[in-house]
């Protein structure tokens, strides 16, 4: 059980920089994810962590200890890899009880903590079998069961789910998810599929370029993004960004886009006529005959209850989900009505997000949430 | 373009059957996917219809004529490979070209000319046409080659997963524009994947396969609410259809034969057990995947496991006791197979 602090973190490879400035705290029992694209810096980052590899400048603490020179044997950490590294020469208890026999663990021990280890992750009936003969599936449980057993502080996993097809993945997910509940050990893991992260995380850290672009509950993350970097990463589809030039007056509760007037939540900073992006969620676009920013269909995409309507428009093309009842087709005009109370508002420039009243609300996830803690509460968001 | 007929074919390789007495017609301008898991026989009986491989027994026809004994250059057929397969020496003109200066079809230059450059300005890579085919980015090479196919209009184009080496959002990218390119030429289509979000969003029609045979074949909203079986009921909708035990809801109205419950997420309700505003088994919270748009709740009822789709504002928790209610229920009898409400 663990705390781990990571204070401006610095990693140069030469003249690269992987990571940059990089804050932030994993509480105690946090399921923490690094998500973002290849090459972001979410995998240097845990390697720093786990000791795998030293910063340039800054420091890491564990439970309040400066581990930042530390090896890594030193941290108890378990780290769990995408590609299994399993003993191809031994069987499923000699490769979860490896960690065990080489710190000397006496015997009675090893075998009590393989076997829990083992029921936790259903595979007891696997023992004893060869590990060259197993499924996918069952050999990342290997992996795991031979970090469990180590009763480690911290959980550091990259990518632990990469190699899985897509079905088992989901599967997967499920019983990491269950396992990190039962054992509310502290838990960083990387990914670059938002779905996993929004499905098994309650703090996400987005990174982009060796920095992170925000920190927040999956649900924060979704409806107030801090950057459009974050708001094209999250969602499937995206966030729809709506791009027009104009000037935002500070409180400001209504723009025009293109001479037609959409409300958003009331504006808290101003700024002088420039780009800017409107996001909106494909769920909250309706579509209607009449009225709305005004677009023609592209093509629609039935999903079952719902369907995704791409519409172009004079802003770029946009995406609504709306029931798969309604009926249109392509080359039809249509209007696009918004829910204002959701939307936010973007520089084009910078690509920031422009505060308005929409980061006031309540933080919905956290309600309901039993291991959000307050400083991940939408102030603290930005690091 | 025109109509495309597959009767009663089967495939053996030795004692495995991998095609069982499939039988389809394509229609003019019908674009058809066939969905199932690795394994399932799909590119196989593409292969079949190509001519790239021979089958036992069966018909090949297009427009009428049995072309099951002609070589695939004679077929009027185009293929399109998961990895793109363009000629790397040539520029991106000359690829589309390619197929129209086949000795077979001798079409005038000029006229060839126009043709690529209609299909390029579709493909919407018209500033692209003299770069080589090598120095495109995987979602241009990609619909260079589903260009290639379709350029000269052959009888019947088939696809082997061509967006399925592409990221995501190139691939829901080009799902949009492949639609649409083969709306605007009227091309038919005969497409194999074992991405359901591409049967449904793609297909006029959807053939369902599973270990070679054809299970179902209907249109993407025929197949979602009217499944012939439960593995059908499981291949379409994400997360996938409930399947419950029968004894798990004595009280509701079913058909006698009747073992299995087929309930989509969204047709399960869910309210905390102390509110008691409907009957029906309760169940535990056991999960909560918070997706943003919507949360997926996980509950357990006894030893089955269910998700149910609510909004995100929903307040609940994860060992919450909930009543579990169901909205258009489907039937299944103890082999699987659909039984009628």
């Amino acid at each position: 059980m663990a705390e781990i602090r990571v204070e401006n973190l610095l990693k140069q490879f030469g003249s690269f920089t992987a990571v940059r400035d990089t804050s932030f705290t994993v509480q105690d029992g946090d399921f923490f994810c690094l998500l973002g694209p290849s090459g972001c810096g979410k995998t240097t980052t845990l390697r720093m962590v786990a000791g795998l590899e030293l910063p340039s400048s800054g420091s890491i603490l564990l439970d309040g200890e400066d581990v930042t020179f530390k090896r890594a044997r030193e941290r108890d950490i378990a780290m769990v890899f995408q590609l299994f590294a399993l003993y191809p020469h031994m069987n499923v208890r000699r490769n979860i009880a490896f960690p065990l026999v080489s710190v000397g663990t006496p015997k009675p021990e090893i075998q009590r903590r393989v076997e829990e280890a083992a029921r936790m992750l259903r595979i007891e009936h696997l023992l004893d079998s060869p590990v060259s003969g197993l499924s996918g599936g069952d050999r990342q449980r290997v992996a795991l069961g031979r970090a469990l057993v180590r009763q480690p502080k911290a959980f550091m996993m990259d990518e632990p789910l990469g190699a899985l097809d897509a079905e088992f993945r989901h599967i997967m997910c499920g019983e990491l998810r269950a396992m990190h509940d039962r054992l509310k050990a502290t838990t960083v893991y990387v990914t670059h599929d938002q779905l996993e992260a929004m499905s098994m995380a309650n703090v996400i850290a987005v990174m982009n370029g060796g920095r992170v672009e925000q920190l927040g509950s999956p649900q924060d993350i979704y409806d107030r993004p801090a950057s459009i970097f974050v708001a094209e990463f999250i969602g499937s589809p995206a966030m729809n960004l709506l791009r027009f030039e104009g000037a935002v007056e500070p409180n400001a509760s209504e723009l025009g886009l293109g001479g037609v007037p959409v409300a958003i939540p009331a504006s808290r900073e101003g700024r002088a006529s420039g780009p800017l992006a409107l996001g909106v969620r494909p769920e909250h676009v309706a579509l209607v005959s009449e009225g709305g920013i005004r677009g023609k269909v592209v093509g629609t995409e039935y999903l079952g209850t719902t369907q995704i309507v791409t519409v172009g428009t004079a802003h770029g093309a946009v995406k609504a989900r709306v029931s798969s009842a309604q009926t249109l087709s392509p080359d039809e005009l249509v209007g696009l009505e918004l829910r204002s109370a959701k939307l936010s508002l973007f520089a084009g420039d910078t690509g920031k997000v422009i505060r308005s009243a929409l980061h006031e609300a309540p933080h919905a996830a956290s309600r309901h949430r039993k291991t959000m803690n307050s400083p991940h509460a939408p102030g603290a968001a930005h690091v | 373009m025109s109509e495309v007929a597959l009767k009663g074919l089967t495939k053996r390789f030795g004692a495995v059957s991998a095609i069982e007495d499939v039988s389809l017609t394509i229609g003019d301008g019908e674009f058809i996917v066939l969905l199932g898991p690795t394994g399932a026989g799909k590119t196989t009986l593409l292969r079949l219809a190509a001519g790239l491989d021979h089958h036992d027994t069966g018909q090949v026809l297009i427009d009428g004529h049995d072309v099951t004994r002609e070589p695939p250059a004679a077929r009027d057929v185009t293929f399109v490979f998961q990895q793109y397969s363009l000629y790397p020496h040539l520029s991106v003109y000359d690829n589309l070209a390619f197929p129209l200066r086949s000795p077979l079809r001798r079409t005038p230059e000029p006229e060839i000319r126009r043709i690529v450059h209609d299909v390029a300005e579709l493909l919407r890579i018209a500033d692209k046409l003299q770069n080589r085919a090598t120095h495109l980015s995987g979602g241009q090479m990609q619909r260079v080659a589903i260009g290639r196919a379709l350029v000269r209009r052959p009888a019947i184009a088939l696809m082997d997963e061509p967006l399925s080496s592409l990221d995501a959002k190139l691939r829901a990218d080009l799902r949009i524009e492949l639609k649409r390119i083969q709306q605007e030429l009227g091309a038919t289509l005969l497409y194999v994947t074992h991405d359901q979000i591409e049967a449904m969003t793609l297909a006029t029609r959807v053939g369902v396969i599973r270990e070679g045979r054809l299970v179902q074949l209907g249109t993407p909203r025929e197949i979602y609410e009217n499944p012939a079986d439960t593995y059908v009921a499981g291949r379409l909708g994400h997360p996938p259809i409930n399947l419950l035990s029968r004894r798990l809801f004595p009280d509701l109205a079913a058909p006698g034969a009747a073992a299995t419950i087929g309930v989509r997420t969204e047709h399960l309700d869910i309210a905390r057990a102390n509110d008691r505003r409907r009957a029906g088994p309760v169940g535990t919270v056991t999960w909560i995947e918070h997706l943003g748009d919507q949360n997926h709740i996980h509950v357990a009822i006894e030893d089955e496991t269910t998700v149910s789709l609510v909004d995100p504002d929903t307040p609940l928790a994860v060992g919450d006791l909930v009543s579990v209610g169901l909205r258009a229920p489907l039937f299944f009898d103890g082999k699987g197979a659909r039984v009628q409400a």
